[in-house]
């Protein structure tokens, strides 16, 4: 038996220690918002937020994950709800495929970051290809999530 | 206008003509199944196919093409409610599932638009008329005092009714006449023109959109494929003992090669309890292989090989004045050849499909384009009829062509049947670069002639590339029509132009991909065009606008859409505008131009570069586009954004490579995309117009890459003519 705590919900499974998260996540626990896109690291499509911290779940065995935190698309958090409405405002997505990924990554640095600039932006964010190409609107509504929060 | 004629005397069905096909508008049916109906206590009216008006006001509109960020979700249904006058607010998006009484569902060729506006204005026409007639019946007045405003009927004295309450007296009206319906005035738009959010963005940001991916059945099982590196290789033996001790791992079967265009290709399928364990038992596989003739296939010697073949004649396509006269008075000549590679689409998400095969029937559930070729497929290989066979379409996480080609979902179906199960055929990433339906490799070479003001005098184009036709009709060695037009259909005033092509054999399956044939010619045209401009010593805007010439049609001949010159001028000065062209840039800094027809829409880019320690970079582009009638703002801002990237992917690094019959590249690391890092500032100017509505989700490719040459030929002097630029060590 494995257990996991993802968004705050506790979740006993029974897979082997080696089965990568991102499968345990969709497959056995049933949470599908966290997407495959390539198995191998290389795309972000499955970002969590494991402790806080981005974490490619393709590539992490769910046995890594054990007793921690983990947040995906379907959690909560005071940033991933605030981008995601900027998200929603800006019209980010066109396939939204690529989207819980990026969203993940997003809220990972606006945790750590209150006010990046681009460069940081474009750092935070490299691990996560979105192959409709809405880097631009990604990185807008960013911007505008930052200016929201200053404003309150 | 054709007449709706009766088809059905029972259910009073009616189908009405369109260019693509006929579309059935059924009254009086649910546009439900039996399985989803809508709560007891509420009653529907269903004026056509298309449109389902429930007595509580809220409003059911059926997308009967594929969403995959194109936008038709929202698009096709927001003209049936403006031309309803309905409230946006109250409209619920159903899919479509794959039925010819839909008309053509394949969502491909960047043509929903194109063909569905007018259909779809006559079904929100359709359902205003009987609303109307419905109050007027109820008030006993005249229909011509009654109107419609936002969800209501509005008699001239005031008063007024929702369209809820309608429901029960419209229900019981005949289907007005086509010839009968009256149409909004495009000034009166309400949501024609403007920016809508896509229905589904809510879904999308919160994780709960469903692709075909993420959708589930009871007792579902999960499949992994071994497919032969070698297109269309075949089983020797297989050996799964190491796969079934994988746990998870149920079952692994021997999948035929189905011999058609979108057919199976056969190999070894893994059906596990979960991805993960299909994935495992996948790798576990082993597997003698018959490699087959395609083992041939080295995509370098076959470059080689092709470039040859545009070396010298070929068959020619179109012979117009005296080209050998034109360069035997030049004062200059000009010769270049271009070589681009093989390229995939590599959508976000791969190509999935579910299917449930029980006795002779099957529900498939698919991220497809095209649902009724995929439901043709089922019903095939089934040998069963049409009603047995349901495609469900989900969510498409991308498609750009490759999910036009349901050979996936066919394999979810031999799986299904054999195991008796409901099955998810998952490709992995590697699957989905190896094992694809290709754009095709390309050889060409131009000639032109210089007079002595610097005039283009004479153009000979010829191309070599392995043809979509040859997966349709194997053998087919030389370009197909549809792979000349941009070629033949050259929109610049030149009184001696040659077009030929050169053989060129296939060896792996050929197929579309956004914007196909226009990305070899649009990138060749537009960089030879921009070197004859620096051979004249002119201005590369000025030489361009001079080379397309007077207003004129340049195709007079075509059946419709005609392409004019007027307004492939006017988006490259429109382009050329927004950039300032001409104007003093930063230091290191260059621009570069292309202007391309593609799809009936007219698109110009003009992107600005720079290069830094021999690295190139993209900073702006201001891109134009014509596409006639404007449905949704934000859909075409968007579209022309993504294929930006879409082109700068492909200039960078885009590039499948052969050896032995087999694709070198796997993943993401060796097929790289454009990341945000690389990203440029995409500007997008929206020409106004009156015109019919034309292409939008592929046009916007063909001009980035030549432009990004052109620029980076401006600032160092030195111009590529093969792609990816990653192999000239500048990206
Ligand atoms: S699926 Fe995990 S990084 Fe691509
Ligand atoms: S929105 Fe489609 S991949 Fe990013």
């Amino acid at each position: 038996m494995i257990t996991l705590h993802i968004n705050g919900e506790k979740h006993e499974i029974n897979v082997s220690s080696e089965m990568p998260l991102l499968w345990a996540i969709r497959d056995i626990i049933g949470l599908t918002g966290t997407k495959y896109g390539c198995g191998k690291g290389l795309c972000g499509s499955c970002k969590v937020l494991l402790d806080n911290s981005p974490v490619q779940s393709c590539i992490i065995p769910v046995s890594a994950a054990e007793g921690k935190e983990i947040l995906t698309i379907e959690g909560k958090s005071k940033n991933l709800q605030l981008l995601q409405q900027s998200w929603i405002d800006l019209n980010v997505p066109q396939c939204g495929f690529c989207q819980p990924g990026q969203l993940i990554a997003a809220t990972a640095l606006l945790d750590k970051n209150d006010n990046p600039n681009d460069t940081e932006i474009d750092e935070a964010m490299i691990g996560n290809i979105c192959r409709c190409g809405t880097y631009q609107r990604i990185k807008k509504a960013i911007h505008k999530t930052v200016e929201l929060k200053k404003q309150n | 206008m054709k007449t709706i004629k009766n088809i059905s005397r029972r259910s009073f069905v009616k189908s009405i003509g369109l260019a693509s096909g006929g579309l059935i508008i059924a009254c009086n049916t649910s546009i439900f199944s039996d399985k989803d109906k809508i709560p007891k206590d509420l009653i529907d009216f269903n004026p056509n196919l298309f449109v389902q008006l429930n007595s509580d006001g809220s409003l059911i509109l059926i997308a009967s093409r594929s969403e995959m960020g194109n936008g038709v979700r929202t698009s096709l249904p927001s003209i049936i409610a403006d031309e309803m006058d309905a409230d946006w607010e109250k409209v619920t998006v159903k899919q479509a599932t794959g039925d010819k009484k839909y008309g053509d569902q394949n969502t491909d060729g960047s043509r929903s638009i194109r063909y569905l506006f007018e259909p779809m204005r006559k079904m929100g026409a359709i359902a205003r008329t009987m609303l109307i007639s419905a109050a007027a019946q109820k008030w006993d007045v005249s229909t011509s005092e009654c109107s419609a405003e936002n969800h209501f009927i509005v008699h001239s004295s005031g008063k007024k009714i929702g369209f809820g309450d309608l429901v029960e007296i419209a229900k019981t009206l005949k289907t007005p006449e086509e010839d009968t319906l009256t149409y909004k005035s495009p000034k009166d738009y309400k949501y024609i023109g403007k920016d809508l959010s896509s229905v589904d963005v809510k879904d999308y940001v919160t994780g709960s959109a469903i692709y075909g991916l993420d959708k589930r059945l009871p007792n579902m099982k999960f499949m992994a494929v071994q497919r032969c590196p070698v297109t269309f290789g075949t089983i020797k033996s297989f050996d799964k003992t190491d796969a079934l001790k994988i746990p998870g791992v149920e079952a692994v079967i021997e999948l035929p090669r189905i011999e058609r265009p979108f057919g199976a290709l056969g190999g070894v399928g893994v059906i596990a309890s979960n991805t993960w364990a299909a994935f495992k038992g996948k790798e576990a596989l082993k597997i003698e292989w018959d490699f087959g003739e395609n083992e041939v296939y080295n995509s370098k010697k076959f470059m080689n090989q092709i470039t040859k073949n545009v070396h010298k004649n070929g068959k020619v396509l179109k012979d117009k004045g005296n080209i050998s006269k034109a360069f035997k008075k030049a004062s200059k000549i000009i010769e270049s050849t271009f070589q681009l590679p093989h390229l995939i689409h590599a959508p976000m998400e791969v190509p999935v499909a579910i299917a449930w095969v029980q006795g002779d029937s099957c529900e498939v559930w698919a991220s497809t384009q095209t649902p009724q070729a995929s439901r043709k497929e089922v019903i095939d290989y089934l040998k069963t009829s049409e009603e047995k066979v349901t495609i469900n379409v989900t969510l498409l996480g991308g498609g750009f062509g490759r999910k036009s080609k349901p050979d996936y979902v066919v394999e979810a179906t031999i799986a299904s049947k054999e195991i008796n199960a409901p099955v998810q055929v998952v490709w992995t990433r590697e699957d989905e670069i190896k094992h694809g339906y290709y754009h095709t490799v390309s050889a060409q070479y131009l000639k032109a002639s210089l007079n002595n003001e610097g005039n283009v005098t004479g153009w000979l184009h010829r191309f070599a590339l392995p043809s979509i036709s040859s997966t349709f009709a194997p053998g087919v060695e030389y370009a197909s029509g549809g792979e000349s037009g941009s070629a033949t259909n050259l929109p610049f005033n030149i009184k001696n132009v040659k077009v030929e092509i050169g053989k060129a054999k296939a060896h792996v399956r050929i197929g579309w991909l956004r914007s196909v044939i226009n990305i070899p010619h649009g990138f060749s045209i537009n960089v030879f065009a921009d070197e004859l401009a620096y051979a004249a010593g002119k201005d590369p805007l000025d030489f361009r606008l001079n080379l397309i010439g007077e207003d004129r049609i340049v195709n007079p001949k075509a059946k419709n859409l005609k392409l004019n010159s007027a307004r492939l001028k006017n988006v490259l000065k429109v382009a050329a505008k927004n950039a300032k062209w001409g104007k003093e840039l930063p230091e290191g800094h260059a621009y570069g131009l292309a202007v391309h027809y593609s799809f009936f829409s007219y698109v110009a880019s003009v992107v600005e570069v720079s290069m830094k320690n021999n690295k190139l970079r993209v900073h702006n582009v201001y891109t134009a586009i014509d596409c006639g009638v404007v449905v949704n703002r934000n859909t075409i801002k968007a579209q022309m954004e993504g294929a930006a990237i879409f082109g700068m992917s492909l200039a960078y690094y885009g590039k499948i490579t052969v050896k032995d019959g087999a694709i070198e590249q796997s993943n993401f690391h060796d097929y790289k995309m454009i990341r945000m890092n690389e990203t440029p500032t995409v500007h997008v100017e929206i020409v106004e117009s009156t015109e019919k509505s034309t292409g939008v989700g592929e046009p916007g490719v063909p001009v980035i890459a030549p432009a990004i040459v052109n620029a980076i030929y401006k600032l160092t002097g030195k111009r590529y003519y093969n792609l990816p630029l990653s192999d000239h060590g500048i990206v």
